[in-house]
């Protein structure tokens, strides 16, 4: 039963919430603008922890320390974009790498009052707790604990609002024009646009997101940690995102949740094959890391046989081949 | 003499085609005639003042590394006219352009559009100001529709603004009206029947047509093409040769690069030779083309002798007659010293 059920339970876990609202905000920046932000994990490392410092620091209360985080957010955007969007698309891969690898190390050696190095900051959860209407319905639901189900369940709301208005800007002229931009941005220059303007709503847009799927994760796991953000958080957000088909509004979700279905299922499935395969072959430590060479194998697979994802446009495709 | 050549073309009606209805209304004002009855009887030397100029460039220079790419004393474009900017591979003619619409920066020198400083302000502002330009590798849109790229030339859409572009109803109307426009130009264009294929989708040469009704969208007072019949094949560079004239009937003014000569002495009023980054001539296409500077800029000053009946000596002093002038004159530059 475990082959089912534990798959279904990291499926939809507020981990797999956040890289969600991750692969959203670069489904913003990458699928639909073409800005290459290798920093998505910045922008939730910078909306949580400033939520959880402010609450616990500062004692400011839950909703206010939300818009802050989302205003870090914002004012992470400005610092990388002000000085890169002028220029060509690698130098914004370039810097948001590099700021992501600062905010990280900053988060895990300095500060220590405010951010307890490694072991992050605890103890912000209180007031978003309280609030929790499932408290009796603790594990009746996949295992699920009564914090994690309340955190879903504002996690996924917020997902299908962000889905929503994800979808209607991107059918309207603003999204036309970010996507014109992906596609060359000189010529929509030609056409009046003010292409630095955009690209950075588009960025300032897509690190907010990024900040909520901070916030989830956060209030998850019930502590924010230096080492969730570091680069394999934006990759892995970019590869379920690639998995999904950029520039689709629910690629992003699709793709998180069949990556972590598929992974735990890898997991579980690899650990009870090892009860049974000699210890030689299959040693239960090392299914960490056969899990992800298998997922990375069925990625490959996906890339030559579907390039365009499993909800992109083999048409499109097409166009690039020309 | 040079200006009643063009008259027939003027006065023929011939060309049903539909007319922009966003047009400003100072257009009216100053119909094609008038632009070129004020070229008449000008002089051909480079840099010479028009009546009414839509277009102003003074001592704009470009320089890359030791390459002075770009230096250009004045150039004034007559509004309501067809100018052809020419000149040999290298001259600096897309940079130029590059410079005038804003895509680059000059190291010096200042341009006006319609008496407006254009100094300082951004490609895309110059774009709205009413200069809209082309590129020589065409710049659609691959994986946008035909009709989206056209409604993306549109300006001044509520639907682009960020805060506006999640409400629909908000921009529904103007989006009906732009799409109206934008299926009224490909209809002319002859691209209705495409609108739903993507722009990636297109042959090189509607991939033109697309890019010139795409900047008709905005609205312009002033077209720039950068060599709009590059690799277009000859039935299409008729079709595309009659809707720039139809440009020029509706008021709006074209300046175009080009190598196509028959082109250029077919619909230009008024032809601008460039070569090393001068502007060496302007005239009327046929002054122009019988000009010896021009000739010696495109074909070299002994093109027309043959090599065996020059006497050695004569060249030498020539060739020695021209360093001495070079080195006299303090305007040389190295590289034009290194080339010879």
């Amino acid at each position: 039963m475990d082959l089912i059920t534990t798959p279904l339970h990291d499926a939809f876990a507020p981990v797999a919430i956040s890289y969600v609202l991750a692969a959203m905000g670069l489904n913003i920046h990458y699928g639909y603008t073409g800005l290459l932000n290798f920093g998505q994990a910045a922008f939730a490392a910078a909306g949580s922890y400033a939520m959880a410092v402010t609450i616990v620091s500062f004692g400011v209360p839950f909703i206010p320390a939300i818009l802050l985080g989302l205003a870090a957010s914002v004012v992470l955007s400005l610092v990388m974009g002000v000085p890169t969007l002028r220029l060509r698309a690698d130098y914004l891969a370039i810097v948001t790498i590099a700021v992501a690898e600062i905010l990280r190390l900053l988060f895990s050696t300095s500060f220590k009052k405010y951010f307890h190095a490694r072991d992050g900051v605890s103890g912000f959860t209180g007031t978003f707790r309280s609030w929790n209407p499932f408290k009796d319905m603790e594990g009746t639901f996949l295992s699920f604990s009564a914090n994690d189900l309340w955190v879903m369940v504002v996690g996924w709301i917020i997902v299908a609002l962000v889905s929503t208005l994800v979808f209607l800007l991107m059918r309207s002229p603003w999204g036309r024009v970010l996507k014109s931009i992906r596609e060359d941005e000189d010529a929509v220059r030609s056409l009046g646009k003010n292409v630095y303007g955009y690209k950075m709503q588009a960025l300032v847009l897509g690190g907010m997101i990024g900040a909520m799927g901070g916030f989830v994760g956060a209030l998850g796991l019930a502590s924010v940690q230096p080492d969730t953000f570091n680069t394999d958080f934006t990759f892995i957000a970019f590869t379920m995102l690639i998995l999904g088909g950029a520039a689709r509004v629910l690629s992003p979700a699709v793709g998180a949740v069949l990556f972590w279905g598929v992974l735990s299922f890898m997991s579980v499935a690899l650990s009870e094959l090892s009860d049974i395969v000699p210890g030689d072959l299959l040693d239960s430590n090392r299914i960490g890391n056969i899990r992800f060479a298998v997922v990375g194998l069925v990625l490959m697979l996906l890339m030559i046989y579907r390039p365009q994802g499993l909800f992109g446009d083999r048409k499109e495709i097409a166009i690039d081949a020309r | 003499m040079p200006a009643d050549r063009d008259e027939p073309t003027l006065d023929k009606t011939t060309l049903d085609k539909a007319p922009l209805d966003k047009a400003p209304s100072h257009r009216a004002a100053t119909d094609g005639k008038a632009g070129l009855a004020g070229l008449a009887g000008l002089s051909t030397d480079p840099g010479v003042a028009k009546p009414d100029p839509i277009l102003v460039a003074t001592g704009m220079t470009r320089t890359f590394g030791g390459l002075k790419a770009v230096d250009v004393a004045h150039l004034e474009i007559q509004r309501g006219v067809i100018t052809a900017l020419i000149g040999p591979n290298g001259a600096g003619k897309t940079t130029f352009f590059n410079l005038l619409t804003g895509f680059d920066r000059p190291d010096a020198g200042e341009r006006w559009f319609n008496g407006r400083s254009l100094k300082r302000v951004s490609a895309s502002r110059v774009a709205r100001l009413g200069m809209v330009r082309t590129f020589q590798l065409t710049k659609v849109l691959s994986k946008l529709t035909v009709l989206e790229n056209m409604r993306l030339g549109a300006t001044g859409q509520l639907g682009e603004k960020m805060w506006a572009g999640w409400l629909p109803f908000l921009w529904r109307d103007q989006e009906k009206e732009v799409t109206g426009r934008a299926r009224e130009l490909l209809t002319r264009f002859k691209l209705d029947t495409k609108e739903d294929d993507f722009a990636g989708a297109l042959s090189g040469g509607q991939r033109k047509l697309l890019e010139m009704a795409r900047a008709l969208m905005v609205g312009p007072e002033l077209v720039m093409l950068d060599e709009p019949m590059a690799g277009v094949n000859p039935a299409l560079k008729q079709s595309l040769l009659g809707h720039v004239k139809s440009l020029r009937e509706e008021g709006m003014t074209v300046l175009f690069v080009e190598h196509d000569m028959d082109m250029v002495r077919d619909i230009s009023d008024w032809v601008v030779v460039m070569a090393q980054g001068q502007i060496i001539a302007e005239g009327p296409p046929d002054a122009v083309m019988a000009d010896q500077r021009v000739i010696d800029a495109y074909l070299g000053a002994h093109h027309d002798v043959d090599i065996t009946e020059l006497d050695p000596e004569v060249v030498a002093l020539e060739v020695e007659a021209e360093i001495g002038a070079e080195h006299g004159s303090t305007g040389a530059s190295t590289t034009e010293e290194l080339e010879r």
